[in-house]
């Protein structure tokens, strides 16, 4: 009876924690079919929003400039977050390390809104000294981006590092590899997937930054966040609705293909390492 | 090729050591060396000599020094006082890539996304030879280490033995002078290390190559070494042949560490027929053998080897040649083809002794059964007597 009861409150208690992350979504979903313009009134099912989303150049506009911004940033915060990764991985004692790794680390802790506020400060002075950035817009957006992302991708890098047998690195050097090709030849492979993974955390951390960009863009520089919540402001309209359906359909399509990816590697890895076991 | 050399059990009629034969050239050089790691001192001052073609054994518990030491010889880390000199070359400021020196590692160190044929085959691109050449050493090396049908595999799809012939053929393929192996068979079950340990001697005595190994295992380094060094907290306390260190330890530590004895402290009497030992708490003194040379009074240690000594239900006959000793027997260890007795000889002393079971026996028919009372008996010369 204990048991019983027991495992009627785990299951209630769970599926109110779902109900409560999931609900909101599956309305967001729903709404997006009504065909009522207003968002809390249903009127019957219509897709009419989806259509009307694809004429709204305003919001395509910003979702490809949001899309551009998050790749270039992922990108170069994957290699500078690793080369520092690196180097707090593998380069033991060197002068400051601790005030490194701190300082490396800020950026996680720090309020987007001070983040922002002090990379506007910093551009504007730059502007005023060396004359760039000219005015702010994509490219101050960008550099604000990989500036916080890099610290994240420096964790992972480090992470990932500390877990790996050092003297895979001494036998690449061994065997007579210089430093630089035993980072190309061994340690690089290896941080790969955490490299990859970096990437995407840097890609949505972009896609979805509002207050830093909000501080650091220009005119006609407006990222698919900042579009979204100034038309909210203003009340919400149902093609919102659309569009934020398509960003959860893709974010679902992504995460299962990884998913589905990795379990089949770890599938294939443990019967590999069975098969050699038992031969 | 030069001849390796072959010592112990299985020797030959062959040239004499070179580490007695006056005015040899040492192989690797070790001068002086010295290292420390912030206030701790690893390694101290140590001086040694490894000629060509030995199989040299570093033997100590964990952190007496000897895996900063083969370090030092590999090239990751740099001595802070003292040099080394691989083949007369002054190995200082040289990097590990430049040296000619491979090792294997403790944990293999396979690279993981590479095929075994890769792996062999990194140290040999780095060399920059031609593809062919380089297909040909490693198919070759592969064979040697019996790993040919395996050349396409990752390493996690290998077993532990295999993993194991995978880092030994990637670190003899590029013909090293030296090959150093850090705990070679520490990661392989006992029936695999038995076998291993043959193949590896067998390997060595084939290629002539050095062997400097590293190891906490003292049966390992008996049955693999021509010499081995017994190292304690940084320190070399002795280096001998394993005949020689077994038998002649020259440190309670060696005598200790190596094998198992009975340990007795005390003085050591010397009169016109010989010396004697008086034992802390021991009525009768102990005979030594003829050729101990310590003053009379000097307090020493004197060690006996468990099977050096004989256990018999009645006293001995030849009481004026032997060390006799009565006790009970306290336990009893049966390990198969020998047994161990643990014998209470009064006063709180526990002696080991140990006895091959030459006769096949029933458990009932046991000779020697706990309680009993027993003799031990050995010979003045069996006595090892430690002054350090």
């Amino acid at each position: 009876m204990q048991q019983k009861r027991n495992s009627t409150f785990i299951i209630s208690v769970l599926c109110f924690g779902f109900a409560f992350l999931y609900v909101p979504i599956f309305y967001l979903i729903a709404y997006s079919f009504n065909s009522s313009k207003l968002v809390t009134v249903w009127g019957g099912f219509s897709t009419k929003w989806y259509g009307a989303l694809l004429q709204n150049e305003q919001i395509l506009e910003a979702a490809l400039l949001s899309l551009r911004i998050a790749a270039i940033s992922a990108t170069f915060a994957v290699l500078f977050g690793t080369l520092a990764g690196l180097a707090l991985a593998r380069f033991r004692g060197f002068r400051g390390r601790t005030l490194f790794s701190g300082m490396i680390t800020a950026p996680l802790v720090m309020p987007e809104v001070i983040t922002g506020l002090s990379l506007l400060l910093l551009f504007i002075s730059l502007e005023e000294f060396i004359g760039w950035p000219a005015g702010r817009g994509v490219s101050t957006i960008t550099i604000a981006h990989i500036t916080f992302s890099m610290a994240y991708v420096a964790v992972i890098i480090q992470g990932r590092l500390s877990g790996v047998d050092e003297s895979l690195e001494e036998a690449a050097t061994d065997l007579g590899a210089k430093p630089f090709r035993v980072l190309w030849d061994i340690t690089l492979p290896i941080v790969s997937p955490a490299m990859i993974s970096g990437w995407l955390l840097a890609f949505t951390m972009s896609l979805d930054d509002l207050v830093i960009a909000s501080f650091v863009s220009g005119p006609g520089s407006s990222t698919l966040p900042m579009v979204i919540y100034s038309k909210v402001k203003l009340g919400v309209s149902p093609d919102i609705n659309a569009l934020a359906t398509i960003i959860i359909g893709l974010v679902t399509v992504g995460v299962i293909c990884a998913a589905v990816l990795m379990f089949r590697q770890e599938n294939q890895r443990a019967r590999d390492m069975q098969m050699a076991a038992s031969e | 090729m030069q001849q390796p050399f072959v010592t112990g059990t299985s020797c030959k009629p062959c040239a004499p050591n070179p580490w007695e034969v006056p005015g040899a050239k040492p192989f690797i050089q070790i001068e002086g060396v010295v290292k420390r790691f912030g206030a701790f001192t690893a390694v101290n001052k140590i001086d040694l000599d490894i000629y060509q073609g030995e199989l040299f054994s570093l033997l100590g518990g964990s952190g007496c020094g000897k895996t900063t030491l083969l370090r030092m010889l590999a090239g990751f880390d740099n001595p802070t006082e003292g040099r080394i000199l691989i083949d007369g070359q002054d190995m200082t400021g040289v990097p590990a890539y430049d040296r000619p020196v491979n090792m294997m590692f403790q944990s293999y160190a396979l690279f993981p996304h590479m095929t075994v044929e890769n792996n062999v085959a990194y140290g040999l691109k780095r060399e920059g030879l031609p593809k062919r050449e380089i297909r040909e050493r490693v198919n070759a090396m592969l064979k040697m280490v019996e790993l040919d049908s395996f050349a396409k595999r990752k390493p996690h799809q290998l077993s532990g033995g295999q993993r194991q012939r995978v880092a030994l053929a990637r670190a003899l393929v590029k013909q090293p002078k030296v090959l150093l192996l850090d705990e070679p068979l520490g990661a392989l079950d006992k029936r695999l290390r038995e076998h291993t340990q043959f193949e590896l001697m067998d390997i060595q005595d084939r290629l002539g190559v050095t062997f400097v190994v590293v190891t906490h295992d003292q049966e390992e380094a008996m049955t693999l070494s021509t010499r081995i060094a017994v190292m304690n907290q940084g320190e070399i306390l002795q280096i001998d042949t394993p005949t020689n260190i077994y038998e002649y330890p020259n440190s309670r530590f060696a005598a200790e560490f190596i094998g198992s004895a009975n340990m007795f402290e005390g003085q050591v009497q010397r009169n016109g027929k010989g010396s004697t030992f008086h034992a802390d708490g021991l009525s009768s003194e102990i005979r030594l053998g003829d050729k101990t040379e310590v003053d009379h009074g000097t307090a020493v240690t004197v060690a006996i080897r468990p099977e050096k000594i004989f256990i018999s239900r009645t006293q001995p006959e030849n009481a004026e040649s032997m060390n006799i000793l009565p006790g009970r027997i306290n336990d009893i260890g049966y390990m198969g083809k020998y047994s161990i007795y643990r014998v209470d000889i009064g006063g709180g002393r526990i002696m080991e002794v140990s006895a091959q079971n030459r006769q096949r026996h029933h458990e009932s028919e046991r000779t020697l059964d706990w309680d009993d009372t027993v003799y031990l008996s050995w010979l003045p010369s069996s006595s090892v007597v430690l002054t350090k």
